[in-house]
């Protein structure tokens, strides 16, 4: 087993590129899908914490987080398809009829 | 050796992410992020979690990813170079490195005190992992399991309402 350090930088490094990309970019697809790289970036750290501690609760907590991540993805896409019926667009700067 | 395999699934893993965020067109996004999740399933071999690696292919890469590039060739939105990011790239960047710095001071710096468990690396390969994440989801987590199958319940029936045109 490696040393726990390098796993925590690794996930902090995608959890990192993954905030960048939410920020940054503006197809909600993209968006969509650097949420998932952070939600993964957080399944690591629970992972390596896990084993390092040498106790399963992290491990299952993965499995939760993986099954609340597939009720996500269904409901967001279902989402971003609706938005597309109504706009002709997945752009979240065209999202903005709330908007102030 | 394993420091060697891990840095090089390192940046194998970093590289796709950062291909996530930078490619322009969203499928070759959704290829970068299926190699990232495949990365990530390594690390969880390495951290003797095979379950959670077997779990993680076939419900994140398989999936999950399926749903998506399937969504991204129902919609087939054209590729729009010029409004690739908007106008808060450094806003953006500026936000993510410190939020990096934070994490990494946190994380590595931080020495709490946490409850230890009795799981070893031979336990694991004896018994077997899938057998005792199997014991402790029936166990200790029933409830939450349980509530699981409504969380997905709740989320096939959203997805139905929210796609269909006249309910």
């Amino acid at each position: 087993m490696e040393n726990l350090n390098s796993y925590l930088i690794v996930s902090a490094i995608l959890f990192t590129i993954g905030t960048i990309g939410v920020l940054t970019r503006k197809n909600a697809i993209v968006i969509f899908m650097c949420i998932e790289l952070m939600l993964n970036a957080v399944n690591l750290t629970f992972v390596a914490f896990s084993r390092h501690l040498g106790n399963l609760d992290g491990q299952v907590f993965v499995f939760f987080i993986m099954t609340v991540a597939a009720a996500e993805a269904a409901v967001g896409l279902a989402l971003i398809i609706a938005f597309f019926n109504n706009k002709e667009s997945i752009d979240v700067e065209d999202i903005n009829l709330m908007k102030w | 050796m394993e420091t060697l395999f891990f840095l090089i699934i390192s940046l194998v893993a970093i590289v796709s992410a950062i291909l996530v965020i930078t490619c322009k067109n969203p499928i070759n996004s959704a290829l970068a992020l299926i190699m990232t999740f495949f990365c990530l399933a390594t690390y969880y071999v390495m951290l003797d979690a095979p379950f959670m690696a077997a779990v993680q292919v076939m419900v994140y890469a398989g999936a999950i990813m399926v749903l998506m590039v399937f969504t991204i060739m129902l919609l087939n939105v054209r590729v729009d170079a010029s409004k690739k990011h908007s106008h808060k790239l450094i806003f953006g960047t500026i936000v993510g490195f410190f939020t990096l710095i934070n994490i990494v001071v946190v994380l590595v710096k931080s020495r709490a005190a946490l409850p230890t468990g009795p799981y070893t690396g031979d336990m694991i390969k004896n018994i077997g992992h899938t057998e005792l994440i199997g014991r402790e989801i029936f166990t200790n987590f029933l409830l939450p399991f349980e509530i699981t199958s409504i969380l997905l319940l709740v989320a096939i029936v959203g997805a139905v309402i929210l796609a269909k045109k006249k309910i």
